[in-house]
């Protein structure tokens, strides 16, 4: 395959670069203790939640941005960041009617079409636009369970011993750079709860838009899934096009007790730069579960957008017998970099953990895949496998792979396997004898690529990544 | 149904087509054979339209209509097939999710609708029987960790399922045992019709004893050098290449 249709195939352009017209009620750039108080007065939080902020915005002024990811990019200015932005909404929301309709259409032209999710699929979605929550729905099913699922702001209102207990437990204030910086200013993001012994009836789905020029986003999700329950949450998002970076430092903690499993599925897809690398989302997001006795967390995830990208959904397999999961697929395309894998952190006896990692660069981008796998000194007959692939499309791009092993237990099983590949012109031009056209071609075979991990998302998500990956590495092949 | 007129081609530099010339009519079973670098596979890469190899002259007409414009998935909507020597893998796609894509492209590539599911699913029992290919085959990744035999099965359960009206089958004997080689040969001859023309690239007479063909063409030094029946290819097998060589030395 000639280089000129490799350029064409890539130079695919970012489909959902676009601003609604929505009134925000934007607090001025800059961050100082005024900005963190004037968020927790806005948000009418309690007093222990100021206290949390401030102590976390304290950790974060003594901190440095880590340097070690495998990615180059100029610096955000922190003080030219707003750390405050709601669409202006007189009140809560009843139903979907009550939505302002410009959003709506946003969501329509993004074929996120809430009436269409909540109709067909049965999709309870918290969708956070530029961090407060506009629309919660399926409450009341989900409250006949017992089941708590609502913004982060509402749960800080009404549960806040639960939010209080769990809340940094898993990611630490001072945990890193990002994580004390979203500890300080976080505006909203959603809380999950799942009793003991409930088994969540629908997935529970969190669309995330950023959507106000220079506004940075920083969520804040906490799962909790009480002994014996399960849960399998969804989370998916897109942006509109930026001249300017965004940043967005998120933070996500999931908690499962004894005999509990969470699923945590992740479709991201925000906007990249353009064919020259400029503007695009800086992704910095620091994403954890712990896992107690017989406990299981899995993570699903499915990159394909932002700028720069720095991700490493991990496990802390602290019980006995629980399992950790991480399955990835990560798209990079003109200049887009990802830094982004897993840590298994094995502590419990019998602990188990699975790795499998799908890289895909394209243009001239840069993909790495950084995993570590830690076996505890307690943690007898610990056993992980590994599996990191990387796929090349055209020859400007670089995929790397930075395996971490710390084994301190003797019986201690890992598994590591890595393999690089290329698509093939062979492999082009047999679809095409058979019919296929270069880009269906491509997406046949990326699809095929990245199977072992769309088959762990959720059939309806599953189609929707499908079609995001096609997007992401289509063209206009003549 | 195609006629090829003082093809010429190369690659890079090295110019292995000199001039090739050959008419195949529907209903017809037509054999090229000859020694390695001769250039027969070269042929079939160009017929099915391989972007690798340059084509300095010549045409070649298909039903009335010039190759040379059409991308390799055009020629394959017009119906050419190409049996590869040497199937690629690509894993992670099935057999049958492959195959489904291969028609449906193809009909979307002629403005026909897609296939219905289960007129899909009917006609793939069919041929994996035809093939007496077991029905596992179907969910596995295609061409992945297959055999040299199962790959070249699946090439004609491919071309069973894509029905074209010329099939180039280029060295589909290679690899195969005694057994292979007869279902698959079993195979084309019974997808052969009046309508449907079968080119085979072989080295050896062995698969023209399943296949019988109407005409023999031996390629040397990138000109068909001699034309005949079925006699010639047995004269080949006797005689060897060298005999050709000699003639045209």
């Amino acid at each position: 395959m000639s280089d000129e249709i490799l350029d064409e195939i890539t130079a695919s352009d970012y489909k959902y670069g676009f601003t609604t017209d929505i009134e925000s009620d934007t607090v001025p750039p800059g961050l100082n203790e005024d900005v963190i108080r004037l968020i927790s007065e806005k948000k009418n939080e309690p007093q222990w939640m100021l206290d949390w902020r401030l102590d976390a915005y304290k950790t974060w002024l003594a901190m440095v941005e880590p340097e070690w990811p495998n990615v180059t990019y100029s610096k955000p200015d922190f003080q030219a960041v707003s750390y405050y932005s709601a669409p202006k909404q007189k009140k809560e929301l009843e139903s979907l009617d009550e939505v302002d309709p410009e959003l709506l259409r946003t969501f329509e032209r993004l074929g996120i079409s809430l009436d269409e999710q909540k109709r067909l699929s049965g999709v309870a979605m918290d969708v956070v636009v530029d961090s407060v929550s506009v629309a919660t729905t399926f409450k009341k099913t989900l409250a006949e369970k017992g089941i708590i699922f609502c913004s982060m702001s509402e749960a800080i209102q009404e549960h806040s011993e639960l939010v209080r207990k769990h809340l940094g437990t898993v990611i630490p204030k001072r945990d890193n750079f990002y994580a004390a910086l979203n500890s300080a200013v976080f505006t909203d993001g959603s809380f999950c709860y799942i009793p003991k012994g409930v088994r969540c009836p629908m997935e529970l789905s969190t669309y995330f838009r950023i959507n106000e020029a220079n506004t940075g986003q920083f969520e804040r999700t906490l799962v909790i899934a009480d002994e014996g329950s399960y849960v399998s949450y969804l989370e998916g998002c897109t942006a509109p096009s930026r001249d300017e970076n965004q940043l967005h430092a998120a933070v996500v903690e999931l908690v499962a007790l004894d005999n509990a499993e969470i699923k945590y599925s992740t479709v991201q897809n925000w906007y990249p730069g353009d064919a020259e690398g400029k503007g695009g989302v800086f992704n910095f997001v620091t994403k954890r579960g712990i896992c107690e006795r017989n406990a299981k967390i899995s993570w699903t995830q499915v990159e394909t957008g932002s700028a720069v990208t720095w991700k490493y959904p991990s496990c802390i397999l602290k019980g006995d017998n629980s399992i950790g999961e991480f399955y990835s697929v990560a798209v990079t395309n003109n200049y887009q970099q990802a830094d982004t894998g897993t840590k298994m952190i094995h502590l419990g006896k019998n602990t188990k953990s699975t790795i499998i990692s799908k890289g895909i660069s394209a243009g001239k981008s840069h993909n790495s895949y950084r995993g570590l796998v830690r076996v505890g000194a307690r943690a007898e007959n610990a056993r992980n496998f590994s599996q990191c692939d990387s796929l090349l499309m055209g020859d400007q791009c670089g995929a790397h792979t930075f395996p971490y092993i710390e084994a301190q237990h003797p019986t201690a099983q890992i598994e590591h396997e890595a393999t690089t590949s290329k698509i093939g012109e062979d492999q082009i031009f047999y679809c095409n004898q058979r019919g296929i056209g270069t880009e269906e071609a491509i997406a046949l075979i990326v699809n095929g690529y990245c199977k072992d991990v769309l088959n762990q998302l959720p059939m309806e998500f599953a189609v929707e990544a499908q079609k995001l990956l096609e997007v992401s590495l289509e063209g206009s092949v003549g | 149904m195609i006629k090829i007129n003082n093809l010429q081609a190369r690659v890079e530099d090295k110019e292995i087509l000199k001039g090739i010339n050959l008419e195949i009519n529907p209903g017809e079973i037509h054999a090229i054979m000859g020694p390695n670098g001769s250039g027969k596979s070269t042929l079939s890469s160009v017929i099915a339209g391989r972007e690798d190899y340059e084509v300095t002259g010549g045409s070649i007409d298909f039903e009335g209509e010039d190759l040379m414009d059409l991308d390799p998935e055009e020629r394959a909507h017009k119906g050419i097939f190409l049996s590869f020597q040497y199937p690629v893998e690509i894993p992670g796609v099935t057999v049958s999710n492959f195959i489904k894509t291969a028609i449906n492209e193809s009909r979307k590539g002629r403005g026909e609708e897609p296939m219905e599911a289960r007129e899909m699913l009917a006609k793939m029992r069919e041929k994996t029987a035809l093939l007496e290919m077991d029905k596992s085959y179907l969910s596995r990744s295609l061409n992945e960790g297959f055999s040299g035999g199962e790959k070249k099965r699946n090439e004609i359960f491919q071309m069973a399922m894509l029905e074209p009206k010329l099939a180039i089958l280029d060295e589909t004997d290679s690899g195969l045992d005694i057994d292979a080689l007869r279902i698959v040969a079993g195979g084309v001859n019974k997808l052969r019709t009046a309508d449907n023309a079968v080119v085979v690239i072989t080295h050896y007479q062995r698969l023209l004893d399943y296949i019988k063909p109407d005409f023999v063409h031996v390629l040397f030094n990138g000109r068909i050098v001699k034309s005949g029946g079925p006699e010639l290819a047995h004269e080949l097998e006797e005689k060897g290449y060298d005999w050709i060589k000699a003639e045209n030395a």
